[in-house]
């Protein structure tokens, strides 16, 4: 039983401001995180070991500085933590990175066979839930994504049942290990890492892989040359023109205020009288 | 059985950081546990650095550190509602370098301070709260016992710099419960304001500060000052109070801090800023009558949990990182000699802090707080009677200078007796002798 978890570190989106004047977003100063979704598909990979026993490895791709996200989940209790780091990644989109995460997975997977790939839903700075994905896709492996809950795993049976939510309802879903799985969000909740684990998160020797260590030959696959999405503009969206406004009447009767609030509809979108007066013939 | 350290800090502010390093860079094995989510997360100052006690503890603090503003000028302002009579000092002296004293923040400040700590071999373990003190048969303390799984870990010494509120030092019965009176409760907001208009709306140019320390009715009656000072591109303005007259009076630190922001000597420098940061914190005014022990068998407390707070010269990181050091070389010295980290060997420590000035300066103005305490004149009548006497003397009015020097002496008398007059003196002069 062996879980790769794929992490990104990310900046708290809570604390991101606006500039005022240029409008772009400003990072200064703003803590990075690790991307909340993780968490909940770590904290299942922790469970499953816990289950099971084997061994929780967490992977990122991102700049030096990710190594504080890594130590973290090490912290709660992984295995091994790996940055996959080159500044030939550098600008990479979700493509080039899934490239470069689904390579670094197969050369963990040669020294210790994985059975189970996990990732978040989506990242909380790009929202586009597309890498956990494309890591399937890469490396052929059956993908379930919004995962809700994990059934059951047999490791005779070398299968995995779990419940994936869908429109309109859940789905039961059985499928051969190994494979890849989206963690939904509110799954589970992060476990407070043992003092033992803190003191070894400390400590921890850092792997460090570079392009060539991850096992990634051609160069044209990953970084900015590798991303085919182009950022034309980022801008934000102008405030919305007209305002909400209170209606109150002095009665304090609802009937009242109901009359009020249709006079005041109707002055303010004429299209809306116009209708209600063609209906009322 | 736990892993054993040589010693465990608890902490991660001023004090704690000093103790670690100078600890972690002498060889021995370090943990530092701070509850924080980050060192530093919990820490607000106002804040002013010292360099001198940053210096000897890590002598080219200047080429790294993240530092704002060197400070070449200070104001005192004796207020009431619409004016101020002030002194300022400015002097080219204070542009040589090296600096002797620098405006900070703190968030920034404390994450350079950890990763020296982190850098000299210490081991820094946060968002950790520890929960007790472990102790032998004897009563030694022997190590600590954290809120996480498999908690208990060991150390042949503890060094308690768990601040102000030192939950930890009350619990194991070193220290009292906090006196309201023996605490001030300080707010502070950073505004931000481009580093040019910074300049030129304080006269300074490069990386040149000005600090502003307030005191007056703007505290209406209550034992406390204001302070202003100049960041790189933002001012630091707070306020703070005894809390024992913060609740007494009944106002709020924030409404407070709001009527100091308007009065119209200040609101003209704050103009056209952007808040950013809002910031509340308690600071141990004790004095020197409010040191608790500060050593015993297998422990030590420095900093803020120790009441090491100068609140007449506003100086307290200094003597935090002054008391952990001290602490720290203590430990160190007792150590390569082989000796047991025993109260009677501890002892050294409190000697060491009574011959430094950090106890020396405590003792000077022991009686200090409480003499202004219970003279509430000296915040409220005489700031008052100081500045309706400059507003009457500059006035130009067609009154000659001799009957309005009659009126003022009058307004004097009115609210203070010859004897008050004279006595108010004489007490003020003790205080600071």
């Amino acid at each position: 039983m062996h879980s790769v978890v794929c992490i990104k570190q990310v900046p708290d989106s809570a604390q991101i401001r606006v500039h005022p004047v240029t409008n772009t977003i400003m990072r200064q100063g703003v803590p990075a995180i690790i991307n909340p979704y993780d968490l909940f598909a770590l904290e299942e990979a922790l469970r499953l070991k816990d289950k099971h026993g084997g061994r929780v490895t967490v992977i990122t791709m991102g700049p030096p500085q990710a190594e504080a996200a890594l130590r973290k989940a090490l912290s709660y209790g992984a295995d091994e933590i790996i940055l996959v780091t080159d500044k030939a990644f550098a600008g990479a989109d979700t493509l080039a990175t899934s490239f470069a995460l689904a390579s670094a997975i197969r050369k963990i997977h040669e020294s210790h066979p994985v059975t189970l790939v996990f990732t978040g839903k989506q990242t909380i700075d790009g929202d586009t839930a597309q890498v956990g994905p494309g890591i399937a896709k890469r490396m052929e492996l059956q993908l379930l994504t919004y995962v809700s809950r994990i059934n059951e795993l047999d490791e005779t049976s070398g299968t995995i049942t779990v419940e994936r939510r869908a429109e309109g309802g859940v789905q039961l879903l059985k499928t051969a290990l190994p494979c890849l799985v989206t963690m939904l969000e509110g799954t589970n909740e992060m476990r407070r890492g043992s003092l033992p684990d803190q003191l070894r998160a400390a400590r921890h020797e850092l792997t460090r892989w570079d392009r060539v260590a991850a096992g990634i030959e051609d160069v044209t696959k990953i970084g900015l040359k590798g991303s085919p999405t182009v950022v034309n503009k980022v801008f934000t969206p102008s405030p919305r023109a007209e305002k909400a406004e209170m209606v109150t009447v002095d009665s304090g009767r609802a009937a009242d205020l109901a009359v009020e609030l249709i006079a005041r509809l109707g002055q303010r979108f004429p299209v809306v009288e116009a209708e209600l007066a063609r209906r009322a013939g | 059985m736990s892993e054993k350290f040589d010693v465990i800090v608890v902490g991660a502010g001023a004090s704690g950081n000093a103790a670690a390093y100078t600890l972690a860079k002498s060889g021995l094995k370090v943990l530092q546990l701070e509850r924080g989510e980050t060192s530093g997360a919990k820490n607000v100052q106002g804040a002013i650095l010292y360099a001198d006690a940053l210096e000897r503890i890590i002598p080219d603090f200047r080429e790294e550190a993240p530092l704002e503003r060197h400070i070449i000028e200070q104001r005192m302002w004796v207020m009431d509602e619409r004016s101020y009579v002030g002194s300022h000092f400015r002097s080219d002296d204070f542009n040589k370098p090296p600096y002797n004293r620098y405006t900070i923040i703190r968030a920034k400040f404390d994450k350079w301070f950890s990763d020296k700590v982190k850098e000299a071999g210490a081991l820094v373990i946060c968002e950790t709260t520890v929960k007790t003190l472990l102790r032998d048969d004897a009563g030694k303390v022997i190590g600590v016992e954290v809120d996480r799984i498999d908690g208990k870990i060991y150390a042949d010494l503890v060094i308690l710099a768990d601040g102000v509120n030192s939950t930890l030092a009350r619990k194991a019965g070193f220290r009292p419960e906090l006196d309201p009176k023996h605490v001030a409760l300080a707010v502070k907001e950073i505004h931000f304001l481009p580093k040019d208009v910074i300049e030129s709306r304080f006269n300074i140019q490069d990386e040149e500060g000005v600090v502003i320390e307030m005191m007056g009715k703007i505290t209406h009656g209550m034992m406390g000052t204001g302070f202003l000072y100049t960041n790189s591109d933002s001012i630091s303005v707070g306020v703070g109070c005894l809390l024992s007259d913060f609740m007494t009076q009944k106002i709020t630190p924030y409404q407070l801090l709001e009527q100091l922001k308007a009065h119209p000597s200040v609101a003209p420098m704050l103009e056209g800023g952007e808040m950013k940061e809002y910031a509340a914190h308690l600071i141990p005014e004790g004095g020197y009558h409010a040191i608790p022990q500060i050593y015993g068998d297998g422990w030590m407390i420095v900093g803020d949990s120790g009441m090491f707070v100068n609140a007449v010269h506003r100086e307290g990181s200094n003597l935090a990182m002054t008391t952990g050091r001290i602490a720290a070389e203590t430990a160190i010295e007792l150590g390569r000699a082989g000796k047991a980290m025993s109260a009677a060997n501890l002892a050294l420590y409190r000697k060491r802090l009574d011959d430094s000035f950090v106890i020396k300066d405590l003792k000077k103005y022991k009686d200090l707080p409480e003499l202004l305490d219970n003279n509430k004149q000296f915040l409220t009548t005489y700031p008052e009677l100081l500045n309706r006497s400059a507003y009457a003397m500059l006035k130009v009015d067609g009154e000659d200078k001799r009957s309005k020097q009659k009126d003022i002496y009058r307004g004097f008398r009115a609210e203070r007796s010859l004897f008050g007059l004279l006595g108010d003196a004489y007490k003020l002069w003790r205080a600071f002798r």
